[in-house]
């Protein structure tokens, strides 16, 4: 922590990524993408300006539940897919903090899909990571629900007969107001989008796509490998027409039925392209972003996909009801009390 | 000209569809009741279906009150007077009563296809079939539509609604109710809807007048007020006093309450309760399920707030996980079970309590909290308080059972002064409390740990479920630590007992036996101990408040008698852990009907063992 002194004598500290880093020994697997995860994190977070005492994050169980141990803010290790519900009671009782809930895929979209559903649609005030690495982890190593079809795990040995979840498509439709995606490995682009994230005022969804070097490991390599990375991301930026490769030479189009597809720019013309708008308040065009990619193997977006405000979970309602509750003592209780039909008995 | 009857104690049951609002008049009989000054107790019975087929026997509805000039324990074993809305109803209800009995049932509701739907072959009220009893067969609907005729904007029908204020002008006059307390009521609460105030205030009028006037009706009974301890009172059910004793501890501790849960009967009504008082500071949400509604008053606890949750049986299955890590995490919050009767969706809107060792044990691993019992629905303002004291004193999840008999059943309750509720103090953490350091675990005298909340400069610490290292927090998997930590969170809780009343007894001198129950059967036991004594029986009796720990003197207690009744509605949880944990041969009495017990059934129980 540094300390600027100003010229009127105030004083202002400002924040290092040690100020966020907790003494506990990290213990994940070498190589596991949690790493490149918590790094990005513990530097992005200086940013917002908040003392750490002023962050929480909640975690649920998996490899990515230890998360909440190795960050010197306040902290909750908590169970199995109950981080977004958790950190609902935390966000409302406590407006004043910023509050993040992180889990894996197992724990956000498996177990906790009912929580991370519903604090989407509440627009609670809580920045939500999911670490998908399509694989259960801790457990060692059985098929989670992004897992493709097909996937041979310890507990599909004949090939996961499961359609695995679309995460973001998950998001739009439980109303994220929300909702972007990144890559472990690309700690730039990790914290562009935290950095959106925190910006947002209600529920922000983002899904990590993270390695997992034991169980599922290059999962993402295409989207990561300095060799095909620029021909399989899609990176949006708002207002920019939606352009990937070495060359910048494809580009997504909309077709007449409103569906999404990839061309060769050449071919249309730059005019055709589609802009992305993450500020579109009909949520059909990110979600037929969410569905560009069927699966990792072929070009995927990355970035923000949606962005809009809507009434945010408590807004207004915290203040009156800290006022009313600091406005009550014991004259306010003993009415309260004797309310309604009241008799005496001399 | 009627004459008047001294009565010291009547017991009143209306039954009726459960559309024609038979919890409505029982509740405005109770206020008047409560007014006029008698002892009294009631307890409503409904179907759980919202609207039952109309005229079948399981549509319904009853209100039961018993009121007297003394004080009184229980709503009343069975009914002296039953007023029936229509067949189905005395159908339902008719075979409880003793010979000489009153019934007043509306004759307009007794015709060929209603008579049909209750399964009766031929008229009741025609056939002689009710000749033990004293039948006053009244044409309420027709009453209540000729009361009401030229009001504008009131059609017939609108009209026949309101026959049960006219059923409760004629119970006001049978008992010498005031009337300005209906009339203030019914005033308040329809002051925007000005046709349906009138046509109200007209059918109870009507139903007064008409018994007051009609020779049908020879008798006004009296029941004195009862000589109660002197302040003032309100009548309260369980589920409004528990809401009250909630904020009341909020605002003595000065935590904001939050209070999370996913509806289900019969604790919805608590949602309901606390979530209108926004002004003082309660702040309620709706969950997506039980498992959330535990986990966000833990994260509320986690941000030094006051974290509540409620359900009954079926929801405490599924948050067994959250509090689980609430006992690990050792913050504050409390647990309030309505136990209902079950297993799984059981009898949903019937009273058992048979979730008593699910509360003591109902976790994984070695998981112990404190579990208390609301013993009457005044009481249950007291249990809450209660809950919430041990909760922040000791940082530990407090588990509050209460029941369906207990949150709809109401009584008087003699209004405390908020200057002698118990204190309750947060004791925040606020600085380093080792060398500089500040270790989330490093415990008090009292074995409880600091609770240090989110900014809090300089106290920023991480807990979880994993084990931890006793001080630190720190994980650890080291053995000797491990039951450190065990010991340390048994002993925290088992040393409550020295923190708590010990266990009073109501001891009659020369008596052998002791009969001790725990929660919602103090009335009855009480009530049953005081029939068998008023016969010359010698008994004495105990009640536990406290489930875990138990009061410190409670095996010598149990050892001071030659024979120990434990008297519950499940099939003897109480007395298996009695057993077990003192080695006293408790016997058991149990009953497992979807009814509370009754002073009867104890008086009986009692009788054949002294």
């Amino acid at each position: 922590m540094a300390v600027s002194v100003h010229s009127n004598g105030s004083a202002t500290a400002t924040f290092t990524k040690q100020d966020f880093a907790s003494s506990q020994e990290t213990r994940w697997c070498p190589g596991c993408g949690d790493y490149a995860v918590l790094a990005s994190v513990q530097e992005f977070l200086p940013e917002l300006g908040l003392p750490p005492e002023k962050i929480a994050f909640i975690t649920g169980i998996g490899c990515a539940g230890r998360f909440a141990y190795y960050m010197n803010t306040y902290g909750m290790h908590g169970i199995h897919g109950r981080a977004p519900a958790i950190a609902t009671g935390l966000a409302v009782a406590r407006p004043d903090l910023s509050v993040w809930a992180l889990g894996g895929d197992g724990d956000m979209l498996s177990i906790g899909g009912n929580h991370l559903i519903h604090a989407l649609r509440r627009n609670m005030p809580i920045k939500i990571l999911v670490l998908n690495n399509q694989v259960y982890g801790l457990t060692k190593g059985q098929t989670s629900p992004t897992s493709e079809l097909g996937k041979v795990t310890k507990s599909t040995p004949f090939g996961s007969e499961d359609q695995p979840f679309n995460p973001l498509a998950l998001a739009l439709g439980a109303g994220a107001s929300f909702v972007a995606r990144t890559v472990d490995r690309d700690r730039s682009h990790v914290i562009e989008v935290l950095r959106a994230a925190a910006a947002h005022p209600g529920a922000a969804f983002v899904e990590i796509f993270q390695n997992c070097p034991i169980f599922n490991d290059e999962a993402y390599v295409l989207l990561t490998d300095k060799d095909t990375k620029d021909a399989h991301q899609i990176r949006l930026e708002h207002g920019q027409p939606i352009r990937f490769g070495a060359e910048a030479e494809r580009g997504v189009v909309q077709r007449p039925d409103g569906s999404l597809a990839i061309v060769d720019v050449e071919d249309v013309g730059e005019q055709a392209l589609l802009v992305h708008d993450a500020h579109c308040a009909d949520p059909s065009r990110a979600f037929a972003l969410a569905h560009l990619s069927k699966t990792v193997s072929e070009p995927t977006p990355i970035g923000v996909l949606r962005d809009i405000e809507r009434p945010v979970h408590g807004e207004g309602g915290q203040a009156e009801i800290q006022a009313a509750c600091e406005a009550n003592g014991p004259r306010e209780l003993q009415a309260l009390l004797r309310a309604g039909a009241t008799w005496t008995v001399n | 000209m009627s004459r008047t009857v001294d009565k010291e104690r009547v017991v009143i049951r209306i039954a009726g569809d459960s559309g024609d609002g038979m919890q409505l008049a029982g509740g405005r009989f109770t206020d008047a009741t409560a007014v006029f000054g008698n002892d009294l107790a009631t307890a409503p019975d409904y179907p759980a279906e919202v609207r039952a087929p109309t005229g079948t026997l399981r549509g319904v509805s009853a209100f039961q009150i018993h009121f007297a000039s003394r004080d009184i324990l229980t709503p009343g074993d069975k009914p002296d007077v039953l007023v029936a809305m229509n067949p189905a109803a005395l159908k339902s209800n008719v075979e409880e009563l003793d010979d000489g009995s009153t019934i007043v049932v509306n004759e307009d509701a007794f015709n060929k296809r209603n008579l049909t739907k209750a399964g009766y072959d031929s008229n009741p009220l025609e056939d002689g079939s009710l000749s033990e009893f004293r039948v006053h067969a009244l044409p309420m609907t027709s009453m209540t539509v000729k009361a009401t005729e030229g009001i504008e904007g009131v059609s017939s029908r609108d009209a026949a609604r309101s026959k049960n204020l006219f059923a409760l002008g004629v119970l006001s006059w049978m008992y010498g109710r005031p009337l300005e307390v209906t009339e203030r009521w019914i005033e308040q609460k329809f002051a925007k809807r000005e046709a349906v105030l009138t046509a109200n205030l007209a059918a109870f009028h009507a139903g007064y007048n008409f018994a007051e006037t009609t020779e049908l009706l020879e008798v006004q009974y009296h029941v004195k007020p009862a000589s109660l301890r002197s302040g003032t009172y309100r009548n309260v059910d369980g589920t409004t006093a528990t809401a009250l004793g909630l904020i009341a501890a909020s605002v003595t501790s000065k935590l904001p309450l939050f209070f999370a849960s996913y509806p289900i009967t019969p604790a919805s009504e608590l949602l309901h309760e606390l979530a209108r008082q926004r002004r003082f500071g309660v702040r309620t949400l709706q969950a997506e399920d039980e498992i959330a509604a535990a986990s966000m008053a833990l994260g509320a606890a986690f941000g030094g707030q006051l974290g509540v949750t409620a359900t009954s049986g079926p929801g405490m299955d599924l948050k067994a996980e959250t509090i689980g890590l609430a006992v690990a995490l050792e913050l504050p919050m409390v647990i309030i079970d309505v136990q209902r009767a079950g297993p799984s969706t059981g009898m949903p809107t019937k009273p058992e309590a048979a979730d008593l060792l699910m509360a003591l044990y109902g976790r994984h691993g070695e998981s112990p909290l404190p579990v208390l019992a609301a013993a009457t629905p005044a009481h249950c303002f007291s249990a809450a308080i209660e809950a919430v004291r041990l909760a922040v004193a000791y940082r530990t999840p407090v588990i509050l059972l209460s029941d369906a008999f207990l949150a709809n059943s109401s009584e008087p309750w003699l209004i405390p002064d908020v200057d002698e509720l118990p204190e309750i103090d947060p004791n925040f953490a606020e600085g380093p409390n080792l060398d500089g350091e500040f270790l989330p675990y490093l415990r008090d005298e009292r074995l409880a740990r600091p609770w240090a909340v989110p900014g809090s400069s300089g106290l920023a610490h991480r807990i979880g479920g994993l084990e931890k290292e006793d001080a630190t927090g720190n994980i650890s998997y080291e053995a000797a630590n491990h039951a450190r930590m065990t010991s340390l969170r048994a002993e925290k809780i088992a040393g409550i007992a020295d923190d708590i009343p010990p266990l009073g007894v109501d001891h009659q001198e020369g008596s052998e036996l002791l009969v001790l129950g725990w929660g919602s059967s103090y009335g009855p036991i009480t009530a049953g101990v005081r029939r068998v004594r008023d016969k010359g029986g010698k008994v004495s009796s105990a009640h536990l408040h406290h489930l875990n720990p138990l009061p410190a003197n409670t095996g010598e207690v149990l050892r001071s008698y030659g024979r120990v009744l434990v008297a519950e509605t499940n099939t003897g949880q109480l007395a298996r852990l009695l057993r077990g944990e003192f080695l006293v041969d408790a016997e058991s009495f149990t009953k497992l009907e979807g009814e509370p017990l009754l002073a009867a059934e104890l008086e009986r129980e009692i009788m054949e063992r002294i």
